[in-house]
Parts: C-alpha cells; sequence; structure tokens
C-alpha cells in the first residue's frame, strides 16, 4: 500500500519531493562537520597524552579536571581524586560523559543528528526513509528528557573551565604572562558559555517554567537575558564546537613539541 | 516586463491526477497567485484554487511551490528565473478535493480536541486581572492565520498517516502552550499535551517554523519550554521529589 505522501486520499503526485533547491547541502555539511567532532573527540580521548603544556599551564578542556593519579605533574590542579586508571579506560571519562551528554541530549544537536545522521527528515517537505516513527515518546529516545541534568553538569564543568583559563596566564618567569595560547583558551572560553547559557533547559529553568512573570521579577529578568540569547543557540554550538577543537589541538600541538607557543606578554 | 512564465500544475483529484504544463503570462510584481488566476482566467475556468484575502492573511491559499508549502499569494514571481519552470501542488498531507484544493478538517477536529481557556472557578468574568509581562509571552502564538502550513510539512503526520489519530501537530500543540503559559488558565495541559495531543513525536526538526508565514518560533517558543514543562511533570525526580515533600509540609 502507498505510504506517506502518496497515501490513500491525498494528491497522487508521485514524486517524492518536488523541491529544486539543493536541500541535502545543509545536512550533509552538518553532518561531516558533526561525524568529524566525534571522530576527533574519541581519538583524542583514547590517547591520554599530550593534554597538558606545563610551561604555560595549558590544559585542553577534553582533560579538565584532570583528578586521576595517572595524570601528568602539574596537570592536576585540582587534585587527585582517583588512583591510577587501567590503560583502557580514557582518565578523562567523566569529562567526556558529561561533554557529549550534554551535547547530545542538546535540543540544537537533536535537530541536526535527526536530519543529518537520521534522516528524520533531512530537509522539511522531504520525505523520510523511516517506515514508521514513534518520536521522542519511547525507551532509548524518551530519555532526552534529562538534558537538564546534562545542562547542570555542564555549568560546573563551565566553571572548572574558567579555573583553567586563569591559570593559562602563566608567563615564562613564573609569573603572570600571555600567549596564543592563552588568547585561544578564552576565545573557547567566550563561546562555550554562551553555549550554555543559551540552552533550552537553562532558558526555562531561570524562568520559563513560570506561569507569572510578573510575581518574581527578578526570574523574568533572567529569562529576558537568556531569550535574547536563546535565538543563537545553535551558532553558539556549532561555534563552540570549532573552538574547542581548535583550542584541544593547539595544546595537543604544543604538549608534542610541533609547534611553540607565540608569546604576546612574559 | 512581461514574459510567458512556465508552470507545472497539479491537476486531479482523490481518484488521481496529474502534472499539467502551461505558459501564463507574468508581469513585473506579481505572485503565484496572481498567475494561477490568470491561467483560471485564459486557459483553465475548471481550475480549482482557494484564496480570500491576497494578503498572506487568511491563510487559505495554501500549497506547495517548487516542492515548499508555502502561500500562494505571499511568493513572489520575482525570485524565480524567467526561464525556471514554477510547480504548484496542493498540501501533500491533507487529503485533496480538486486541484488545488485539499480538506483540512483534520486541523478542526484536532482543533476541538483542545478543551477552552479555563479560568479559576471562582473567577467570574469581568473579575479576569492580568498583567501584560504574563501574556505577552503567548501574544506571539496569536498571530498564527491557521493556514496549516506547518501542520502539511510536519513529517510526523506527513509521512506517517497512520500518526494522524494521535498527534495535533505543531499547530495545535502551540496553542496549548498558549494556554499553559496563559496567567489565568487553571486546566492541566502539560500531562494532556504528552498523554493526548502526541508532544512526544516532535523531534524538534523544525520544519514548522521553517514554513511558517507569520514567522512564529513555534519550536524554539512553543514545542521546547512546552518539552520542558512536560519534562518537569513527568520525566524530572527532583521536582517530583520537591513537589511532594512540599505537599507533605
Ligand atoms: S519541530 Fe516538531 S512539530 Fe515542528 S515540524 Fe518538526 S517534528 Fe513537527
Ligand atoms: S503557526 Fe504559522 S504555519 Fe502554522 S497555521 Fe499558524 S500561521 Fe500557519
Ligand atoms: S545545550 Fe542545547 S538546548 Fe541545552
Ligand atoms: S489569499 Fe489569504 S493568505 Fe493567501
Amino acid at each position: 500500500m502507498a505510504i506517506g505522501v502518496n497515501s490513500p486520499g491525498r494528491a497522487q503526485i508521485g514524486q517524492k519531493t518536488l523541491r529544486t533547491d539543493r536541500w541535502w547541502l545543509a545536512p550533509l555539511r552538518i553532518g561531516v562537520i558533526l561525524a568529524f567532532f566525534v571522530v576527533y573527540a574519541t581519538v583524542r580521548i583514547f590517547m591520554n597524552k599530550w593534554y597538558w603544556v606545563d610551561a604555560h599551564h595549558y590544559l585542553t578542556p577534553l582533560y579538565s579536571p584532570c583528578v586521576t593519579a595517572s595524570c601528568v605533574p602539574g596537570s592536576s590542579h585540582l587534585g587527585t581524586w582517583f588512583g591510577e586508571f587501567p590503560r583502557v579506560i580514557p582518565f578523562s571519562i567523566i569529562t567526556f560523559a558529561v561533554l557529549a551528554g550534554f551535547r547530545g541530549t542538546c535540543y540544537y544537536y537533536r535537530k541536526a543528528g535527526y536530519r543529518s545522521l537520521f534522516f528524520a527528515p533531512s530537509a522539511c517537505a522531504v520525505p523520510e526513509p523511516h517506515k514508521s516513527y514513534t518520536g521522542e515518546r519511547k525507551f532509548p529516545l524518551v530519555a532526552l528528557n534529562l538534558h537538564r541534568y546534562f545542562f547542570y553538569g555542564a555549568l560546573i564543568f563551565g566553571v572548572l573551565n574558567v579555573y583553567d583559563g586563569v591559570l593559562a596566564f602563566h608567563g615564562e618567569d613564573g609569573g603572570f604572562g600571555i600567549g596564543l595560547g592563552t588568547v585561544i583558551i578564552w576565545i573557547n572560553l567566550v563561546f562555550l558559555w554562551l553555549y550554555t547559557l543559551s540552552c533550552h533547559a537553562c532558558r526555562h529553568i531561570v524562568g520559563g517554567r513560570l506561569k507569572n512573570f510578573s510575581k518574581h521579577p527578578l526570574r523574568y529578568r533572567y529569562w529576558t537575558f537568556v531569550s535574547k540569547l536563546n535565538p543563537k543557540h545553535g551558532t553558539f554550538a556549532m561555534i563552540s564546537l570549532f573552538t574547542v577543537i581548535l583550542t584541544d589541538f593547539y595544546i595537543m600541538a604544543l604538549s608534542a613539541g610541533w609547534l611553540s607557543d607565540l608569546r604576546l606578554f612574559n | 516586463m512581461t514574459y510567458k512564465g512556465k508552470f507545472r500544475v497539479w491537476r486531479g483529484d482523490a481518484e488521481g491526477g496529474d502534472l499539467q504544463d502551461y505558459e501564463v503570462e507574468v508581469n513585473e510584481g506579481e505572485v503565484v497567485l496572481d498567475v494561477i488566476h490568470r491561467l483560471q482566467a485564459t486557459q483553465t475556468p475548471d481550475l480549482a484554487v482557494r484564496w480570500n484575502c491576497k494578503a498572506g492573511k487568511c491563510g487559505s491559499c495554501s500549497a506547495e511551490i517548487n516542492g515548499k508549502p508555502k502561500l500562494m499569494c505571499m511568493c513572489r514571481m520575482n525570485t524565480f528565473a524567467e526561464d525556471e519552470v514554477v510547480t504548484v501542488t496542493p498540501m501533500r498531507t491533507f487529503p485533496v478535493l480538486r486541484d488545488l484544493v485539499t480538506d483540512v478538517s483534520f486541523n478542526y477536529t484536532k482543533a476541538r480536541e483542545v478543551p477552552a481557556f479555563t479560568p479559576p472557578a471562582d473567577l467570574k468574568p469581568g473579575e479576569y486581572r492580568m498583567q501584560q509581562v504574563d501574556v505577552e509571552r503567548s501574544q506571539e502564538f496569536r498571530k498564527c492565520i491557521e493556514c496549516f502550513l506547518c501542520q502539511d510539512t510536519c513529517h510526523v503526520i506527513r509521512d506517517h498517516e497512520e500518526n494522524k489519530e494521535s498527534f495535533s501537530g505543531p499547530r495545535f500543540l502551540m496553542r496549548i502552550a498558549e494556554l499553559d503559559m496563559h496567567p489565568l488558565d487553571a486546566a492541566d495541559r502539560q500531562k494532556a499535551a504528552q498523554e493526548e495531543h502526541g508532544l512526544g513525536f516532535c523531534n524538534i526538526t523544525k520544519c514548522c517554523t521553517e514554513v511558517c508565514p507569520e514567522h512564529i518560533k513555534i519550536t524554539d517558543n512553543a514545542l521546547i519550554p512546552m518539552k520542558e514543562r512536560v519534562a518537569d511533570r513527568k520525566y524530572d525526580p527532583i521536582v517530583w521529589l520537591g513537589n511532594k515533600i512540599r505537599r507533605r509540609a
């Protein structure tokens, strides 16, 4: 039996879509970016090295906080909370779980993933290939409703990243200093925070859940602030993805000795 | 600047039909609906097309132009090259009546399923008081002209006829959000949104927002906030515990 747009009773047009624009370009582009990030992050997580530059106190966000006994000296500035991890378990596994969980349950990445990776649908008014569809009603997708917990986790990691950023003002002589690495780290921090604060769950928690704004003037102000950032959430999501990769790559390159840091001051 | 535009228009009814080619005069400043009207006046007097205001305000002339759900009266001809074929079909999610006209009664059924505004029991008409900041958020949703382009484009029902039964579609989930955000509405909208109106089907891919001629941010401002409200009620163990303790105290 004909299904989808050719279901009985509907206009029998035949072609699946009559769109003439290059509707496949945007989902393809996003899909390639997502795939690249997933591969890059997986490889980096299992490397278990080149995450810390001792001379300048740069720590990559992918390994922050470094709190196991396996961390190289200097990188565990928040203390050592766990013993050595067996070789097969990446010791940044907790960071990775929270960050991947945050992005994986994010409303923007959900849209991007459904469109680019699951074709549900890849573009508007273009039929999806799936026979049946239940959306986010059933296990496992219903668990995406837990996004808010990853948001809380990301807030904590965001604060830790700021702390790492402060330590990155470490000069050659031990005092204050700024290098290209410091600048990259701070650009990344700005976009990470813009991404985190523009989150839909954040918008709901600060005030969106209220029925009467007039009874909560302060929360109304927070909500108004987040509502200004929120329309750009997707843009921040993508920019921060690139800045995270850039920061991590730069620190890896310094740590591995492929590059030396460009010092701007001390 | 007048030229002969190439048009492909779907002609037929529920029994069947096909795309037919026409050459029609196009003048400067015209929209697709103008050309469809000229086609009707000069070559196909029996072409069925629904329209009313020609100003993007009545929501009658919804169709699909080059595969995209659009209002015919708001789609300018100068967005196409002169030698480009412009394909016009009826909306593909609803049953077709004839040519460009579809039966949109699905939407009226869904509208009736949403309980009306329910003020608190102790408040009489004339006693309603509310502040502008409290109603502002939902005023955006009242711009809706009920063109049903969002319903047409939503893949949940466009690609799955069987979901029509359990999914109200973006237009009416937005209506539920509007009432849930209303400072004086006392009905329980949150559980109903998920359990009776199928909010969980929506995977926030934003096609409704993309096609809305009123530029309502349906997904960001109605559907996602509604999903978060549902999460409070149904999927958040901490909120659940907090409510339990508060009720005990
Ligand atoms: S965002 Fe949700 S309601 Fe809107 S078109 Fe997509 S699935 Fe349908
Ligand atoms: S929400 Fe927008 S697209 Fe949907 S019916 Fe209303 S005006 Fe049309
Ligand atoms: S981080 Fe994207 S919606 Fe929360
Ligand atoms: S004719 Fe009224 S919206 Fe197009």
